[in-house]
């Protein structure tokens, strides 16, 4: 690691004030995405700011609202039994993500902030990269791009989002809480992340100075019935090639209401709008799942080795579908 | 650079000591502190050989900042035996020949015991995906899974 100074924030107020415009600074929470990058010359922050010791630990559950500060470990959050009952698909975000430590270590806003597994941006031996040196090309276009994008992407960067626990935030419409040097405010989770369209080196909307200090969503009683089906090479400890988070409102049979949100195939936490509107009204079946599926994948662009990722996530979808619709909830 | 002074608990004893701010948790035991059980794998969170407890919660030492542990209690592998007397899962892992290198093994009876505490009788999948986060070249996991199982079932009895 470069050296850099080492600061340590009790309160989001000094996180803030100790924020330095004029110099590269970082805040560090749980270290599993920024200590490792800084140890592979990635990123090179000449200022740290620890914010673990500025609360955001809060887990609060009412009748129909869910409340989860940035700071909360994702081993904490995953734990939750009441969480584990009412939105399945949260809590199996977590828990099928990264291995027992690093579960122990991240934080949840860590968690939705860490970036791209992309070989080529991880390693700086590679001299085109866009998103670690704009403008220097991409690698991974003519490289070994098995694992990356087929929807969302672009011409400059077909780099997959990472994160499990995001696809979950997405779907069950969630906000995100943040404070800045210019006041806290509100956003959309599904408005933090942008496309990488011809700045991939841009990846959420937050100003450089501004802090997550929680997730909130609207929790309803069907969300019971939700699931994440994450697939990957190996069966634990794996990033996903892809998944899918899904929760259905089912009435007298009918969907009233579906939530799809796909990982490990988009460059950015993915949900599938057009998907969820045609099951409504429909049975769930394996025709109408499989349907929901395709329109799921339409405008998937794969690349050469990527080629098996649209029809690998239909699949995927497909039986997050039938499995959701076969769940007593 | 400024050096940080750390007052931390390791295995019970309070440790002071002074780091960087660019040094690791894992780099403070091992060079400064000669707690040269745990092992640097990959220094990217991928093997787990790093493995401690902090404040009785398993991390990997690698991606925690020397600094980061000032006020925070350690356990590393040097504080499991008692003395000459073993803890059962150094024993059970002698027993069934669980080690071949051995760089993997601090690491995987430190995570191993951390798994034991939150799950005293645990079926072969939950320790297999419980100590997903360790890797081992070597031994091909058989022989880890059993001494673990193995471990449990005698602890359980005691
Ligand atoms: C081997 C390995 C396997 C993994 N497998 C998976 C997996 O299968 N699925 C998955 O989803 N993830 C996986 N991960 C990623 C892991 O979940 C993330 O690294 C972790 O969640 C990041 O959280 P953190 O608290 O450690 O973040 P940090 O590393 O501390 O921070 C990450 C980034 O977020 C910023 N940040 C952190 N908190 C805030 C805040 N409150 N406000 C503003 N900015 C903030 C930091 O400045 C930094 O840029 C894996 C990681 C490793 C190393
Ligand atoms: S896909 Fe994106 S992150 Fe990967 S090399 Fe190309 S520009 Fe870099
Ligand atoms: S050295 Fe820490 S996980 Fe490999
Ligand atoms: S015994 Fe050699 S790595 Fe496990």
């Amino acid at each position: 690691m470069r050296p850099f100074i080492f600061e340590r924030a009790t309160s989001p107020e000094s996180a803030i004030a100790a924020f330095h415009a004029d110099r590269a600074t970082s805040f560090l929470a749980g270290g599993t995405t920024l200590l490792d990058l800084m140890k592979l010359d990635v990123v090179r922050p000449e200022r740290v700011i620890d914010i673990n010791a500025l609360g955001a630990n809060e887990i609060e559950i009412s009748e129909d609202r869910l409340r989860l500060g940035a700071s909360v470990r994702m081993a904490d959050a995953e734990a939750q039994e009441e969480l584990r009952r009412r939105v399945p698909m949260l809590t199996q975000s977590l828990a099928l993500a990264a291995s027992t430590q690093l579960r122990h270590m991240a934080t949840l806003a860590g968690n939705v902030l860490q970036r791209t597994r992309c070989p080529y941006f991880r390693d700086v031996s590679w001299s085109a990269c866009n998103k670690r040196l704009p403008g220097s090309g991409c690698a991974a276009m003519a490289g070994f791009n098995r694992q990356h994008a087929v929807l969302g992407a672009s011409d400059a960067c077909i780099a997959t989002y990472p994160s499990d626990f995001a696809q979950a935030l997405i779907a069950l419409d969630a906000t995100v809480d943040v404070v800045g040097r210019r006041g806290r405010r509100q956003l959309p989770f599904a408005k933090l992340h942008v496309p990488p369209g011809r700045t991939p080196e841009v990846e959420t909307t937050l100003a450089p100075d501004e802090l997550i200090l929680g997730f909130e969503m609207p929790i309803e009683p069907w969300m019971s019935r939700s699931l994440y089906l994450k697939i990957r090479d190996r069966d634990s400890y794996e990033f996903a090639l892809a998944s899918a988070a899904v929760a259905l409102e089912v009435d007298g049979g009918a969907v009233r209401q579906a939530r799809i949100a796909l990982g490990g195939v988009a460059a950015v936490p993915w949900r599938a709008r057009e998907a969820e509107q045609a099951l409504i009204g429909r049975v769930l079946d394996e025709a109408s799942c499989q349907l929901a599926a395709d329109i799921a994948f339409a405008k998937a662009q794969p690349r050469e080795h990527n080629a098996y990722k649209p029809l690998l996530g239909r699949q995927t979808v497909a039986r997050a579908l039938l499995q959701a619709a076969a769940m007593e909830a | 650079m400024s050096a940080i002074h750390v007052t931390t608990k390791i295995n019970g004893d309070v440790v002071d000591y002074v780091c960087e701010a660019d040094e690791t948790l894992l780099d403070v035991l091992r060079n400064r502190l000669g707690l040269t059980g745990a092992k640097e794998g990959c220094s990217t969170g991928d093997c787990g050989a790093c493995s401690v407890t902090i404040d009785g919660r398993l991390t990997c030492s690698c991606l925690v900042l020397g600094a980061e542990a000032d006020g925070r209690e350690i356990g590393t592998i040097e504080g499991m035996a008692k003395g000459d007397e073993l803890h059962p899962l150094q024993r059970k892992f002698l027993e069934h020949a669980a080690l071949q290198c051995g760089i993997c093994t601090p690491g995987i009876l430190v995570a191993a015991k951390s798994l034991l505490e939150h799950n005293p009788k645990p079926t072969e999948t939950e320790v297999r995906f419980g100590l997903a986060g360790n890797l081992c070249r070597c031994t091909g996991y058989d022989k880890i899974v059993r001494a673990v199982m193995d471990a449990a079932q005698e602890m359980r009895r005691a």
